[in-house]
């Protein structure tokens, strides 16, 4: 599909990052760095209407998300409210603040999904990956969320540390009676992407643990659906990004920004409007910040006169802008870009060989994001 | 699970609890919804999923849409679709109605 040709594509999907509080401090996380800047949530009766908004505008799935949602108090009303108005409703959650009031409450007011998260099948890992103590905290929520009919979703985001573990976790999914297990290899954004040198599994790790999944899918069948979303870093040619710029996502900042990725916010030079002062309808169709990248009219070359332009968009611009600089260059993934040697040399080039040892993780912490802020402000 | 003989004319399919069908105003068209996806239905799957309540038996689904779609030649393709339908997991069967 062409989006050029799509001139009124409909934001399908609405993901609403609810907070940037989380008793957790993962790694990986891809929350901005400079997350402690950000104090004023939107209120209960902004984000209702933010939903009716999106709704509106032919949204159905909410992902509610953040941070811990749990950490809004407010969870349940802004769940009732999203019911009320059709959306399907996915909570995505580290578990931590879910108890079975809370559990109950959230079923009352029509919750359709959750999504777990984990860190790792084992409690050592899991624990020192999200910097808590956890694991067995989120076994018995899972236990929790399917005592009440929900359909689960587990989550664990896949790296360096932690991909020789595939089976386990695996076998860790089937065991807590997941119907999906959602295998997301670190989009490296945000904290990730400081941690990038201890975290970017090695190919013959990726290789590996795809035979691992696959394996799996044989042998168990339906019983569970795994998605195996690997980087895209040792491809040669980039994913299609948020299925198309400005085609099917809409992310809402907990401050109200309206972001089309969730890691627009560092991208620079692009003006992110707020749902504070601004209808959505607006937004999504009006916005320079949604239209700077829709369709093909603003690629460079090679994108510009390549054959397979309609197929990964030019790919992703954090990306792009991560690797090169530039927001509007080729993703760098693909082979055909000037500057794909930078992606061979992260794959290829020396890397820790004790990883987290050699050098320490930065873990997401308010306390670190408020230092980031300060290093990035002195000259 | 009480996942009985699918496809007997005379047992009762209905969607799967992991699903939600609705009428989507926006697309004009029924949707499947799940967990982070969702499945635009075309005109033919939205009527047989409507159905698909556990109250009729596929028998009477398929009496039921003759008379819709003014065709008497419609079981085979509406037993193919409900047979992927079931593989898919979308829906499920019972040998009695749901009250
Ligand atoms: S990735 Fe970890 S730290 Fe980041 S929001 Fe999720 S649970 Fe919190
Ligand atoms: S040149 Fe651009 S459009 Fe062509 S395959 Fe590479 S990233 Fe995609």
């Amino acid at each position: 599909m062409n989006a050029a040709l799509n001139p009124a594509p409909m934001p399908l999907w609405m993901v609403a990052e609810l907070t940037y509080r989380c008793p957790l401090h993962c790694a990986f996380c891809s929350n901005p760095v400079d997350f402690a800047k950000v104090e004023s949530e939107l209120s209960t009766e902004e984000w209702f209407r933010v939903f009716a908004e999106a709704r509106a505008l032919g949204a159905v799935q909410l992902g509610l998300t953040g941070g811990e949602p749990l950490s809004r108090p407010d969870l349940e009303l802004l769940v009732a409210e999203a019911h009320r108005l059709g959306f399907y409703t996915n909570l995505i959650t580290s578990g931590v603040g879910l108890n079975e009031t809370r559990m109950r409450a959230l079923k009352d007011a029509g919750l359709d999904h959750v999504q777990l998260s984990f860190q790792d099948s084992t409690r050592e890992l899991n624990d020192f990956l999200s910097s808590t103590r956890t694991f067995d905290l989120k076994r018995r929520v899972a236990t929790l969320i399917k005592g009440h009919g929900f359909p689960m979703v587990m989550n664990c985001v896949i790296h360096r540390l932690n991909i020789d573990h595939v089976d386990r976790i695996i076998d860790l999914a089937l065991e807590i009676g997941a119907e999906y297990l959602e295998l997301a290899n670190t989009q490296f954004y945000g904290w990730a992407d400081l941690n990038r040198a201890q975290l970017l599994p090695t190919r013959e790790q990726l290789e590996r643990s795809e035979a691992v999944v696959a394996g799996y899918r044989q042998r168990i069948g339906k019983q569970l659906r795994i998605l195996y979303v690997i980087s895209d870093l040792y491809e040669t040619r980039p994913k299609r990004c948020m299925n198309g710029w400005g085609t099917t996502f809409m992310v809402v900042a907990p401050d109200g920004l309206v972001m089309p990725c969730h890691a627009a916010r560092m991208l620079p030079g692009i003006d992110l409007p707020s749902a504070r002062n601004t209808s959505l309808q607006q937004i999504w169709r009006d916005s320079p910040a949604f239209n700077r990248f829709r369709g093909d009219q603003w690629m460079p070359e090679p994108c510009r006169s390549c054959p397979e332009k309609a197929k990964d968009l030019g790919g992703c611009r954090c990306q792009a802008f991560l690797l090169t600089g530039d927001v509007g260059a080729t993703d760098p993934v693909c082979d055909k870009s000037p500057l794909h040697g930078r992606v061979l040399q992260i794959v290829n080039g020396p890397r820790p060989v004790a990883p987290a040892v050699e050098r320490p993780l930065v873990f997401r912490t308010p306390e670190n994001s408020r230092r980031l802020i300060a290093d990035t402000a002195e000259p | 699970m009480n996942n009985p003989s699918p496809l007997s004319r005379t047992s009762y399919p209905r969607i799967a609890p992991l699903y939600r069908f609705q009428w989507e105003a926006a697309q004009n068209a029924y949707v499947l919804l799940f967990p982070e996806g969702m499945v635009q239905l075309n005109v033919a799957a939205g009527e047989i999923l409507r159905r698909c309540d556990g109250k009729q038996s596929a028998e009477q689904i398929i009496a039921d849409l003759r008379i819709a779609f003014q065709s008497d030649a419609i079981d085979d393709d509406v037993e193919a679709f409900l047979r992927s339908a079931t593989s898919d997991g979308w829906v499920e069967w019972r040998d009695g109605a749901t009250p």
